[in-house]
């Protein structure tokens, strides 16, 4: 028996050899007493085989408190934060995230689980994650689904790095659009460093990729192409299948950038060519979380030896029923070491568990009138905008999802700024241009909105 | 002895146990054409389509047939299975915590301050003088870790000629394939008979090709390198630096420090040392903090206060972005809530229990531990017995298995780390369930486990006939 189990929580801190240790070890003093005694020790400190020059002997200067002080200190710290309605996007989305997803995904024996190495004792997060790639394999059309990268960037230096491996013949460039987030091509950039790839940007015209422009950009030194849908301004590309074939003609991976929602939407991607599909799936399952996400990766089986990241496949028990297990683990880091396909281990499962549950909670039509929702809105609300004196919006016409840019008679940075007073965020993009994303999580505020740019504006 | 059979559901129809969402339901929904042209979009999309209702048992069901610390004793060495505090859930859940990450520095302060707050705790905790929050997880801190090194050597002229990067024979896999995903010869360091680093093999490794040396103390053996200081120096002399993987940082809290050691550059795995959930295979996140020397290399951005305002600064020579944002936020949000909490007493007092743990636990089993003295963990042999065996089998009697078959310098191994989570009684159950085990019949073994949801699964033929969706299931 640990201790007494009658002693208050006050009778079991002043029974603790040191009432400022950790709350979260359970021990009595006295069962630390016996203890030490069973393995022959005075104290504590004699199990630590450290030399003296090296031990510390200061203090971190840290203040603990209880649970509730510093849920109320952080509380306050966070309350700093403005209360602003976000019109951002940009390759970062939300959307109303339900809330059976926060209920079941926080039921402990989920998340305070481990990779699931024992199988046996840990079918439920299996199947779960089978289900998700499941779901992916639907929404990309391709063959191949892994349970996660860290985030959209992160799952883009990968497909770069594959592409070296899988790639019949040498190569260094890898093309990017001209649209692409810096910060992920940084990531990019350093991913493929070790590769010695290099990165080149093939520009975009009138915000999308044409296939003259792939076309003056590829050649057989090329071993991946990538492209985003929706981009990071919020169109959509109108040539991928024409772009796919180019692609190929080289013998170069095609790598597309899309989301769970809009692939809800947008013919599949396996269909025009698309040898894997990257992206950020935290689109469904996460609110905004200051840009924390899920790394979508899926690709075709051919790649199937050389995929990273884990897999979750079925098998049989020997009982004969069909069970769930961690599968073709040679590829990773804990057995093939440095010929592994990527040092990733821990990665964004508990992630990836909300985003099938949230698709789950949407079901098909919840997802295609979603998607629906997100073709429509950008260019309703550009439209409101459009009637307001000195702003003009879209910037573009073509095929919108999510977002949209406007043009503004004035200094867009100005005009955000003054926007954030009124407690909206939106991006400025240059000089005199904004871009606006509005879904489900912020269309109740459109009206408001566009009144604060009325205002602002005149 | 504690007795235990997991939940089993199972409907009697599909051959499996929970029936998949795809075996409930399976609809096909035609897709509209959004006022696109016919060749954007789909024709229709074909998932399930079930009510709250059913969603709701299924994953209940789901979650029934898993385990995880709340549900026992987790003693995965070199993984710090530690309890998650429940409160640092309700402040990750809070709206406040939740931004864009486009948002200006100006209006989320607040979300910047505890950013701000971590850098600074854990450089004090792991001595070293500025700390990134960026990297993902643990394996992305070890990266972000070789790249510094790699732009450190590149601006001293030496990027060219220092190809190589030592590891231990018996470090973390991840270590060998981060050297490799930089571009980096690995060259291996076998261990000494004593289970630590060899420092006449290692004088002999070194020279002016050697990049870095990727080190964890205590090893995956549990053992201090009392060798540390002299392994410092030879590294150094030899123009290369010294990395500490964090893995095992929860032995040494309040009693020593990577920055004293030697070390230049280090990750820590928040999931480990400071209690943040692990969900099943992340998110984590691997701060990384280095020496003022390369401080300068850090990625961008990093977060300083001036006069009580946080801003966001690109480092001079930084080697850019290892993460498409800020890292995994709310998780980082998490462990600075639990440093808080407990504060450097109860940061001490943590691993002053986990060592004190893991070698009470040690002196109670029947098995063999080769290697002491260790610390937050040990590494005990399942002898004549297979140890993936014993594993299955320790999982019948209601506690998940230690970490098998690795380090290699221990036969059939069983990498035991308990943490100072369990109480004595649950660490005295653990123990009568290493020696049940012990006892059995190897036939027992053999069968194992039996009360677990699903028994023995063929690993062999997942890997041989690999079906990887709900389609593929259909297909074969």
């Amino acid at each position: 028996m640990s201790g007494n189990p009658e002693l208050s929580i006050t009778d079991r801190d002043e029974q603790n050899a040191d009432p400022r240790g950790t709350p979260y070890a359970p021990h009595t003093a006295d069962e630390v007493e016996t203890m030490l005694e069973a393995i022959d020790a005075d104290d504590v400190d004699e199990l630590f085989d450290i030399g003296e020059s090296i031990r510390f002997d200061g203090s971190f200067d840290i203040d603990g408190g209880s649970e509730q002080v510093v849920e109320r200190r952080l509380r306050e710290t966070l309350a700093r934060n403005d209360d602003a309605t976000e019109f951002l996007g940009r390759g970062h989305y939300s959307h109303h995230v339900p809330s059976i997803v926060d209920h079941i995904s926080l039921r402990s024996e989920f998340i305070t689980s481990y990779t699931q190495y024992q199988p046996e004792v840990t079918q439920g997060f299996l199947q779960a994650l089978f289900e998700y790639q499941s779901m992916l394999v639907e929404l990309t059309g391709l063959e191949i689904a892994n349970c996660s990268m860290y985030d959209a960037a992160t799952a883009l230096g990968e497909a770069a790095t594959l592409a070296a491996r899988v790639r019949g013949t040498s190569g260094s460039r890898v093309l990017v659009p001209e649209y692409l987030r810096p910060e992920r091509r940084d990531v990019l950039e350093n991913y493929v460093d070790g590769a010695d790839l290099s990165v080149e940007t093939v520009p975009a015209d009138d915000g999308v990729t044409t296939p003259d422009a792939v076309e003056r950009a590829i050649d057989d030194d090329v071993v991946m192409a990538y492209l985003e849908s929706p981009t990071t301004e919020g169109l959509l590309e109108e040539h991928l299948e024409e772009i796919g074939a180019l692609v190929d003609d080289h013998d170069a991976m095609f790598c597309l950038g899309s989301d769970p929602v809009a692939l809800s939407l947008l013919r599949s991607p396996a269909s025009v060519g698309v040898d894997v599909v990257i992206g950020d799936a935290s689109v469904l399952g996460l609110p905004a979380s200051y840009g924390m996400g899920l790394g979508l990766f899926a690709c075709r089986e051919e790649y199937l030896r050389q995929v990273p990241g884990r897999l979750v496949g079925a098998s049989e028990d020997a009982d004969g029923n069909r069970a769930f297990t961690l599968t073709l683990q040679t590829r990773e880091q804990h057995i093939r070491r440095e010929r592994a396909t990527s040092n990733i281990c821990t990665n964004q499962a508990w992630v990836a568990l909300r985003t099938a549950i949230h698709a789950a909670s949407l079901g098909p039509s919840g997802l295609v009138s979603l998607a629906t929702t997100c073709r429509e809105l950008p260019e309703r609300t550009a439209a409101r905008l459009d009637e307001i004196d000195g702003v003009s919006a879209p910037v573009r016409n073509r095929y919108h999802f999510r977002e949209f840019r406007a043009r503004v008679d004035a200094d867009a940075e100005a005009v955000v700024a003054a926007l954030n007073d009124d407690g909206f965020a939106i991006h400025a993009v240059d000089e005199e241009t904004v871009q606006l994303c509005v879904t489900d999580v912020n269309e109740h505020r459109i009206d408001d909105l566009v009144d604060a740019v009325e205002g602002v504006m005149n | 002895m504690q007795r235990y059979t997991q939940t089993v559901w199972n409907d009697g129809e599909s051959d499996g146990y929970e029936p998949l969402l795809s075996e409930r339901s399976l609809e096909t929904v035609e897709v509209p054409d959004a006022g696109l042209p016919d060749d954007l979009t789909r024709d229709e999309l074909e998932l399930p389509e079930l009510s709250e209702p059913e969603l709701a048992r299924h994953y209940t069901r789901l979650s029934q047939m898993n385990y995880g610390i709340d549900s026992g004793p987790y003693p995965l060495g070199s993984c710090t299975m530690k309890y998650n505090p429940k409160f640092t859930e309700d402040v990750a859940a809070l709206p406040s915590a939740s931004v864009h990450p486009d948002r200006d520095a100006e209006s989320v302060q607040g979300t910047l301050e505890i950013y701000h707050g971590l850098q600074d705790y854990l450089g004090r905790i792991g001595g070293m003088d500025a700390v990134t929050l960026q990297p993902p997880a643990g394996a992305a801190g070890e990266f972000t870790g070789i790249l510094i090194a790699k732009a450190y050597h590149e601006a001293n002229g030496e990027g060219d000629q220092r190809t190589e990067v030592i590891v231990p024979t018996s470090a973390h896999g991840t270590n060998f394939a981060t050297a490799a995903l930089g571009g980096y010869d690995v060259v291996e360091l076998p261990e000494t008979d004593d289970g630590r680093v060899d420092v006449e093999g290692l004088e002999a490794a070194v020279g002016d090709t050697t990049a870095a040396l990727m080190l964890t103390n205590p090893n995956t053996l549990g053992l201090f390198e009392r060798n540390i200081e002299e392994i410092a120096t030879i590294i150094h002399d030899a123009g290369g630096l010294l990395y500490y993987d964090g893995a095992n940082l929860n032995a040494l809290l309040g009693r020593a420090r990577p920055g004293d050691m030697g070390f230049d550059i280090m990750h820590y795995n928040v999931h480990k040392t400071f209690a943040t959930p692990h969900g099943g295979g992340g998110p984590g996140a691997g701060p990384v903090g280095v020496t003022e020397e390369l401080a300068e290399f850090l990625p961008s951005p990093q977060v300083r206060e001036t006069n009580g305002e946080f801003e966001l600064f690109e480092p001079e020579r930084s080697i850019g972005k290892v993460h498409g944002a800020m890292g995994n936020w709310l998780v980082l949000l998490k462990a600075y809530a639990y440093i808080e909490r407990l504060g450097g007493d109860g940061l001490r007092d943590a691993s002053a229990k986990a060592v004190l743990n893991a070698n009470y636990l040690a002196s109670q089993i029947d098995l063999e531990v080769p290697f002491e003295p260790f610390h937050h963990e040990f590494v005990a042999s399942a002898g004549e017995r297979d140890a993936a065996d014993f594993a299955k089998r320790m999982l019948d009697y209601g506690v998940h298995p230690p970490t098998t078959k690795w380090p290699e310098n221990v036969s059939e191994a069983l990498m035991t780390e308990p943490t100072e989570a369990e109480s004595k009684s649950s660490l005295d159950q653990l123990a009568a369930a290493f020696n049940a085990v012990t006892a059995d019949a190897a036939s027992d073994l053999e069968a194992a486990p039996s009360e677990t949801s699903a028994s023995r699964i063929d690993q062999t033929s997942a890997a041989r006939n690999p079906r990887l969706s709900w389609q593929q299931l259909d297909e074969s």
